[in-house]
């Protein structure tokens, strides 16, 4: 199981993602740290049979929601003028998709974030979110 | 949207554009009455975070304002503090920053030229619709971006937010071997860069030529990267310190970022055109027999030719990628001694997307009392405008949806990096 948590750490909630993957690694399980950059992604998932994707959204519930995703199941995430990164997660995963590279398995954990201005803090229900993706990852991985 | 007497052309999030953005063109007639491009930059919120730091945090700070060019914010920022302290690094670092900038320049053309920028010569809304079609490219494309990824994480340590380079040099150099281990995929991206020029002239090109001042640095010996003049084709030739006396940023009201512009003169074009058109003779054979091969002749004055001019500069950072290998003795000591001193030092360093300029002035602890970063996104906004200004009167017959394509195209052709760092996804949940 290949686990990667993805986000800036410079944006207030944007940090979930990173901040998911560090909680993880302080149990002592592995997770890596992306920015979320497409290529990256796809070049991390390469070969991996399970990966689990942890990231800050935005779909208008409640900050600290935690929402889940199998990317087989749905396409959640609209690419292009949808997304305000150039070339982001959305596409890795729709890219991966449309090249045949989507790992067999790809769990998507979402957490609602609230603020994303450069150099805010991190809000405490997303803080909550994030222990909740954690508790969640632990229990996928039994 | 249809305004009385005119037609208005909006779009309002930029697609495959760093950051986000928004385009405003209002049409009266025939006439365009209007253009603004609106770049939610985030405020100069990093020159703030700077003062009062020590200048050893300068590199990893600055590194942390771009996702896509942190290396050119690490360039300018060690360039400017070396400056102002008076210290000289070993030739080995500086050939090493060489390769380190190699990386960056592969990993973000690739992104643009294949990821970005060709879906609109081939008719396509993104890669993902293009990858269908065209698969051997993008699956190219990645490795190359790949290759560029790994020269990255080889000297900054890691692949986001590098954090190896310092002031005086790098915190740890690479051995000889680990080098060595590059050539062989630098040796493959040379020969995919040189066919993704070939490629790039199969692409259909719009008729529309400006009559630009381009503004690059130019180095004696070599294409540039960390050092040079900052030189014009009308005629600026000055070191980085007089940076400020030349060029000037105006706030304007539609946008938080400022508009940078020549004194006296108006907008100006930096990167790969500029580049290109000023510093042709330092390419190497390989980048200037391609250039010639795909029918570019300077001064390249149509901003839709850059696509092949990245695909030029792909070919020079692998070959310059190689050539710095082949050179490449480890340094005595990863970096020199960066004793505190009260100084003030300016670098322009050309980041993938053209110029950046840093100054910083420093107090007898080594702590930061001012500083001043200017992006290369920031110099080319008013020159983007001017464009569309000319652009969009040629497309007054055209449907609006085409003609907004149209200037949405344009505005990519300059690669901009609107809001450093953003990564932020928009979801929307389809039901049935």
């Amino acid at each position: 199981m290949l686990i990667i948590g993805c986000g800036n750490r410079d944006r207030g909630d944007d940090a979930a993602g990173i901040l998911a993957a560090e909680r993880l690694r302080s149990r002592g399980i592995a997770a890596e740290i992306y920015s979320g950059e497409s290529s990256a992604l796809l070049e991390a998932w390469a070969g991996a049979e399970e990966v689990i994707l942890i990231d800050a959204v935005q779909t208008g519930s409640p900050a600290g929601t935690v929402h889940v995703w199998d990317s087989h199941q749905t396409r959640p995430f609209r690419t292009s003028s949808g997304s305000t990164h150039g070339f982001g997660i959305a596409e890795a995963i729709e890219l991966a998709r449309a090249l045949g590279r989507l790992p067999a398995k790809l769990k998507i954990y979402g957490i609602e974030a609230e603020t994303l201005e450069i150099g805010s803090r991190l809000s405490p229900e997303v803080d909550r979110g994030i222990d909740e993706v954690v508790r969640r990852v632990l229990l996928d991985l039994g | 949207m249809t305004i009385t007497g005119g037609r208005t052309i909006k779009v309002d999030t930029l697609a495959r554009v760093e950051g986000e953005g928004a385009l405003y063109i209002r049409m009266a007639g025939d006439r365009v009455a209007d253009v603004k491009l609106k770049i939610y930059e985030p405020p100069r919120l990093f020159e703030a975070f700077l003062r009062g730091r020590h200048f050893s945090e300068a590199p990893d700070i600055t590194a942390r304002i771009c996702g896509i060019c942190p290396i050119a914010y690490q360039m300018s920022a060690v360039h400017a503090i070396e400056r102002a302290l008076g210290i000289s690094i070993d030739p080995a670092v500086r050939l090493l920053r060489r390769l380190f900038y190699c990386g960056e320049w592969i990993e973000s053309h690739t992104l643009h030229i294949f990821m970005l920028h060709a879906p609109d010569y081939l008719g396509y809304p993104d890669v993902i619709q293009m990858a269908g079609d065209h698969r051997e490219v993008v699956e190219k494309a990645l490795r190359l971006k790949k290759i560029g990824n790994r020269i990255v994480h080889l000297l900054g340590g890691r692949e986001i937010h590098p954090i190896s380079a310092a002031v005086g040099g790098f915190h740890k150099t690479p051995t000889k071997n680990q080098v060595r281990d590059l050539v062989e995929d630098l040796e493959w991206a040379l020969a995919a860069s040189l066919e993704a020029v070939r490629w790039t002239t199969t692409l259909p090109f719009p008729e529309f030529e400006q009559d630009y001042e381009f503004v690059a640095l130019r180095h004696p010996d070599e294409y540039p990267f960390n050092e040079g003049r900052l030189v014009s084709n009308r005629g600026i030739d000055i070191e980085a310190s007089e940076y400020e006396d030349r060029f000037t940023e105006l706030h304007v009201k539609h946008s938080n970022a400022l508009h940078s512009v020549i004194r006296g003169r108006g907008s100006y074009h930096v990167g790969p055109l500029a580049r290109f058109n000023l510093n042709f003779d330092k390419l190497p054979e390989v980048a200037r027999k391609a250039a010639t091969d795909a029918g570019l002749k300077l001064p390249v004055k149509n901003p839709f030719r850059s696509i092949t001019v990245r695909a030029v500069e792909l070919v020079f950072a692998c070959a310059e990628a190689l050539r710095v290998i082949r050179e490449y003795e480890p340094p005595a000591l990863p970096r020199v001694e960066a004793p505190n001193r009260a100084g003030v030092g300016h670098a322009i360093t050309e980041a993938p997307r053209g110029i950046l300029y840093h100054r910083y002035a420093i107090d007898d602890n080594g702590l930061i009392t001012a500083a001043k970063i200017i992006p290369p996104t920031s110099q080319n906004q008013r020159r983007i405008e001017d464009d569309l200004r000319e652009y969009a009167a040629q497309l007054v017959a055209w449907p609006l949806e085409e003609a907004t394509l149209k200037c949405e195209q344009a505005v990519r052709c300059y690669d901009p990096c609107i809001s450093c760092a953003t990564h932020f996804l928009k979801v929307v949940i389809d039901r049935d």
